[in-house]
């Protein structure tokens, strides 16, 4: 960093030097014959050094700044990412996604480029304004006055402009936001305009929007470019006024002629460092306001963990005293569920939509948090286990399939390289996933996309499920799939569901008929209470909410 | 007056202001001409009017150009986007097409104006320059065209070597957005696998080979300032150097020279500008080349033989007695879409795969069949051939006895609306959504859809026709949606209405109460294609389908006796 600013003052010296000796060296040279060839020359040499000095301070400059810049940039990703890594489960759901990677993403090269960058370049500007307001001052201190008084007004100029044209951007900004959100809505729907010969009517929508969107453009970007000629224009008559005045004071030799070249050559250098500082000044705000951000991620606080025990051989009885829990203040959603399962049970919970089923699920997992009462696994009150023993006794398969990005065995191992590739393919086996693998171009080395498209939803699900079976934990939590899969792969998962349950205490959300039959204790959850419990058929005999259930599907 | 007869010479004002000042010098101080000083600066003052007058002007048309420009190309874009086919569609991704028509374009928008003004600048600047430097002296001329090639040279030589690696750069940037990304979406089974610190080291080291590649090319790059400003400085000790001995033979005179100078620092800021905002133009251009292949793709691939303009009454009654959807043994695998992003070379996979396998069926007009099966059966693949959305491969399928690929895309639409499984609403008001494919529809004809579609009740408490509709249709619940889009394709005023998975959200009372409703509609051919047999249980014939072959037919008393497929979805719906 010293290195840097160093760097920096030496580089802005021998740029500031080199026109007063160019203006030397113009007034060795007088006349025809009269030229003061060994002061030039010596002038010359003297320059040399300086240009030599200058750029390889502007060089170290340079490569220190990047340096710096990419470490920050590298340090803050990490941090951000770790952070990301502990958050909870509430936090991450609560916070919009494509927010957070913008974050760790672009914030991050804002705060390296913009911040560092930034910071160096309105370094060298003010050191590079103080240093042209002292020489200018050395060469003349009659004429100086002129160039510093009248300069900022090129600023003002802009800043009118630009103060100006932000509206126009701003209507800009609105214009393209109405297309983009159109378009949006409109190819997203293609395919039904085209169903409905729709599609001229669409066109005609969006000729119109287009052409809003220009005319506001056109002003927009037009209005924008004044900011340029405009200051150019102060700046040129600052330059006739310096020439003028310059030569008026020469003739009366105020000023020699190569003093008068200097002069000229600093006043137009002088308004570049106060250009650069305004645009500087904005990607600085950025930076802040993106390094804001970042850190206010960064120091999101990590789950808390509330015990150390470990759970070790787990046996699998599982118990809920007086649960309570809402998502938000307003909204009660689960109230005093009580719940005692012994191991090896199949439990099936079952129950409309919104009726809790998924947050039985997240209170199980730790996900989030019981707002009162408390779940014991073989009488342990979860709160006293660390976070990640709890989770790691539990085999969870959601409904939600998620693939990510590399092969196969990447998705099944997920990484961990302690998993000897035998067990692997015994698990595929067992889940009945190792068939279609081996059917895949290449095998367990198949790469798959985010969104697992070149595999069927079946099959996504199966890769879930061996990814379970890889790690044979105590107990299971089952989020059967909707909508159903092709007829022979979803029996083929019922079979590979049935054969982990053994001896395993279950818990599927369940929706097909055959697993609510099969499973120990149906429980019928509504509006957040469970509010039946017993077998298939000991609950028809009830006939309340879970007869009703089952009767409007067949009727 | 040597300096008048140059100046008619110059195309841009700021080019004279050197030649001046060095009137200015030689003939004003040299000689103590105070009336000349002022008129020069006169002169210099009408100049600089002069140069922002025109440089306004220049970025007037240069705007102009870039926006109006633009705007054609958004609008053609989106004209092709509406031409595509289905399956074209499908190749492309939404998200992919609405980059190109928004930012994109946007950058191209960007580009074109940077490339006008540059290029309406900064050429004439340095060309203009060089020539005035060649009128005062051939020898600076020279001086100044070797700079001018060798920071050429140098500039193309560092951005043909750093672009690569800021591709490289991006790259490892997506890879690593994608590692944020699916520890977002996969937040509960990390978790739950307890892979933390397993993400964090992929992350860590994806993040250091980033850091790496940045730090390379960032390295490269910063040796742009200091270079140019070695050269440049040291033409500058040449020019003085030569000019110290022209002026002492008396072939130049100290204005001269110092005209040369200025010229000399003109050129520095254009070149000097001219780097850094090729960088802009490069990453225009490869959004110009993204635009271009969208362009460049067929719109529609599907065959069509004899399209003739043939209204959906005049192709009814032409054959009453026709059945009103015919399939005869057809067969369909979807076109191969092999994405360039991943790259599977699918040997026998996709091929071997089809959707449909040999199927025929008909439905008379006015009666309804249901298609049930499970997601990728290949059911919703019927109510799309249907429609002539894909090409089949072979087999025919007739709508009232004229084959599909015969008929005008408006001609199919005239006769069958199609329901999606997803409701597609558009931000506007019900009436807007309604009247899609029934612009002339009456108000009466709106109200009686809604009826039938059960969605009077409910629209009228939000306001009637008029009540807008947010955007994706956030304000009404999934069963009002799925409503909405029922009436839509009843206002469509068709008579085959084709539902695909399309009451999924319908509780069983309302999903009879419609289903009743549409059946009481005088020749309505009804293709409902669902998940659960409740939706089909009255049709009067059921398809079963299962991996894109039909398993079983019939009505859905007959097909619950056998112990069939049928049974097993009629089990697994609760």
């Amino acid at each position: 960093m010293l290195l840097s600013v160093f760097c920096a003052v030496i580089s802005v010296v021998s740029t500031l030097l080199l026109p007063i000796y160019v203006g030397k060296a113009i007034d060795t040279m007088t006349g025809t014959g009269r030229v003061d060839f060994g002061l030039l020359s010596e002038l010359l040499l003297f320059m040399t050094f300086l240009i030599v000095l200058g750029g390889a301070a502007q060089l170290l400059m340079g490569r220190l700044n990047t340096h710096i810049s990419n470490l920050v940039t590298r340090r803050l990703r990490d941090r951000a990412f770790s952070a990301i890594t502990g958050i909870s489960i509430a936090e991450a759901d609560s916070r919009s996604h494509g927010d957070l990677e913008s974050r760790i993403i672009n914030d991050a090269d804002a705060v390296g480029d913009g911040l560092l960058l930034g910071l160096s370049q309105l370094f060298t500007g003010v050191l590079t304004i103080l240093g042209t307001i002292g020489f200018l001052f050395s060469i003349s201190y009659q004429i100086a006055p002129i160039v510093v008084i009248l300069t900022p007004m090129s600023l003002m100029v802009a800043r009118f402009i630009s103060s100006r044209s932000a509206i126009f951007f701003k209507e800009q900004a609105f214009a393209r936001g109405e297309l983009t959100e159109f378009c949006g809505e409109q190819v997203a729907a293609a395919g039904l305009l085209r169903a409905y010969c729709a599609g001229n009517h669409s066109i005609e929508q969006f000729e119109e929007l287009n052409k809003k969107l220009n005319d506001v453009s056109l002003k927009a970007v037009f209005y924008s470019s004044l900011p340029n000629p405009s200051s150019r224009f102060v700046n040129n008559i600052i330059y006739m006024a310096v020439g003028a005045i310059g030569a008026l004071f020469a003739i009366s030799g105020g000023i020699t002629i190569g003093g008068l070249t200097s002069f000229l050559s600093y006043a137009s250098g002088y308004a570049k460092p106060f250009n650069e500082i305004t645009g500087v000044i904005t990607e600085l705000q950025n930076a802040i306001i993106c390094l804001g951000r970042l850190s206010e991620l960064i120091n999101l606080p990590p789950e808390s963990e509330t015990g150390d025990k470990q759970l070790t051989s787990v046996r699998g009885d599982v118990t809920f005293e007086d649960v309570e829990f809402s998502y938000n203040k307003d909204m009660h959603l689960i109230s005093g569920l009580n719940l005692s399962v012994s191991r090896g049970t199949k439990v099936a919970i079952v129950g409309p939509t919104g009726a809790g089923k998924t947050t039985l699920v997240n209170l199980l997992m730790r996900f989030y948090d019981t707002n009162s009462g408390s779940i014991l696994i073989d009488g342990i009150d979860t709160h006293d286990v660390k976070r990640s023993s709890l989770r790691s006794s539990f085999g969870m398969v959601l409904q939600d399939v998620w693939i990510r990005e590399g092969t196969v065995l990447f998705n099944l191992t997920l990484g961990r390289d302690n998993i000897l590739m035998e067990d692997v393919i015994r698990s595929a086996r067992l889940s009945h996933a190792h068939d279609f693998i081996m059917r895949l171009p290449h095998g367990y080395d198949t790469m798959l996309s985010s969104d697992g498209s070149s595999l069927s939803q079946g099959e996504k699900q199966l890769i879930c499920i061996t990814r379970v079976m890889l790690m044979l934990p105590p107990m299971l939590i089952l989020d059967e799939a909707t909508s159903s899969i092709d007829t022979r792969t979803e029996q083929r998962i019922g079979q590979t569901f049935l054969g982990m349950m053994q001896g395993r205490t279950t818990f599927i959300v369940a929706h097909r008929l055959s697993t609510i039959r099969n499973s120990d204790l149906i429980l019928y959850m509504e509006h957040g209470a469970v509010k039946e419990q017993g077998t298939h058929e000991e609950l028809l005999n009830k006939k309340g909410g879970y007869a009703a259930l089952y009767n409007s599907s067949r009727a | 007056m040597r300096y008048w007869h140059r100046c008619s010479k110059c195309l841009r004002p700021e080019l004279l202001v050197p030649l001046v000042v060095a009137a200015m010098i030689d003939r004003g101080i040299i000689n103590h001409d105070k009336r000349f000083v002022i008129l020069m600066g006169l002169l210099l003052l009408l100049l600089a009017v002069v140069g922002m007058a025109v440089s306004i002007t220049a970025q007037y048309f240069a705007a102009r150009a870039a926006v109006l420009s633009t705007g054609r190309m958004r609008s053609d874009v989106y004209k092709r986007i509406m031409s595509f086919s289905q399956n074209s569609l499908d190749r492309v991704g939404t998200s992919a097409l609405l980059t190109r028509i928004t930012s994109d374009l946007n950058q191209v928008q960007g580009g074109i104006n940077m490339t006008l003004r540059l290029f309406l600048r900064s050429p004439f600047v340095v060309a203009g320059a060089m020539i005035m430097a060649a009128l005062i002296s051939l020898r600076a001329f020279v001086l100044f065209a070797a700079v001018i090639l060798c920071l050429s040279v140098f500039v193309a030589w560092l951005m043909r070597h750093t672009l690569p690696m800021y591709n490289t750069v991006q790259k490892k940037l997506e890879g690593l957005m994608v590692l944020v990304r699916e520890n977002l979406e996969g937040i509960r089974v990390i978790r739950a696998f307890t892979g933390e610190e397993q993400e964090r080291k992929a992350f860590f080291s994806r993040n250091e080979g980033l850091y790496e590649v940045a730090m390379t090319a960032g390295g490269w790059q910063s040796m742009l300032n200091p270079v140019t400003f070695v050269m440049v400085n040291f033409a500058v000790v040449i020019l003085l150097y030569y000019s110290g001995r022209a002026v002492y033979v008396g072939s130049l005179t100290t204005g001269e020279t110092v005209a040369l100078y200025n010229y000399m620092c003109q050129i520095l800021v254009e070149l000097v500008k001219f780097a850094t905002l090729i960088v802009q133009i490069t990453r225009a251009w490869a959004c110009v080349g993204r635009v271009s292949d969208l362009m460049s793709m067929v719109p529609d691939e599907r065959v069509q033989h004899n399209p003739a303009e043939a209204t959906a009454s005049a192709a009814a009654n032409a054959a009453p007695e026709a059945p009103a959807i015919r399939f005869r043994s057809v067969n369909f695998s979807y076109p191969s879409n092999n994405k360039p992003k991943a790259p599977t070379p699918d040997s026998d996979q996709s091929s071997a795969r089809k959707a449909i396998n040999d199927l025929s069926f008909s439905v008379a007009a006015g009666e309804m069949l249901g298609i049930i099966g499970g997601t990728g059966s290949g059911k919703s693949t019927i109510g799309g051939l249907l429609r002539h959305a894909y090409d089949i491969n072979d087999g025919s399928i007739e709508l009232f006895g004229r084959p599909v690929n015969e008929m005008t895309d408006a001609s199919i639409a005239g006769i069958c609306a199609y329901v999606p499984q997803r409701s597609q609403l558009f931000t506007g008001t019900v009436e807007d959504n309604l009247r899609l494919g029934a612009r002339e529809a009456s108000r009466d004809d709106l109200i009686n859809s809604l009826k039938i579609a059960q969605a009077y009740d409910f629209v009228m408490e939000k306001g009637g026709l008029a009540a807008s509709v947010a955007k994706g249709g956030t304000n009404f619940s999934g069963g009002q949606r799925q409503r909405l889009c029922i009436a839509r394709a009843l206002a469509a005023a068709s008579r085959i209405l084709v539902l695909d998975d399309a009451t999924s959200a319908l509780d069983a009372a309302t999903e009879r109460q419609l289903i009743s409703e549409l059946k009481s509609i005088k020749d309505l051919t009804i293709i409902v294609i669902a998940q659960r047999t409740m939706s089909v249980q009255s049709a009067d014939n059921i398809i079963v389908m299962d991996s894109g072959w039909c398993v079983e037919s019939g009505i859905h008393e007959e097909l619950l006796k056998h112990n069939s497929t049928y049974c097993e979805i009629y089990e697994a719906g609760l």
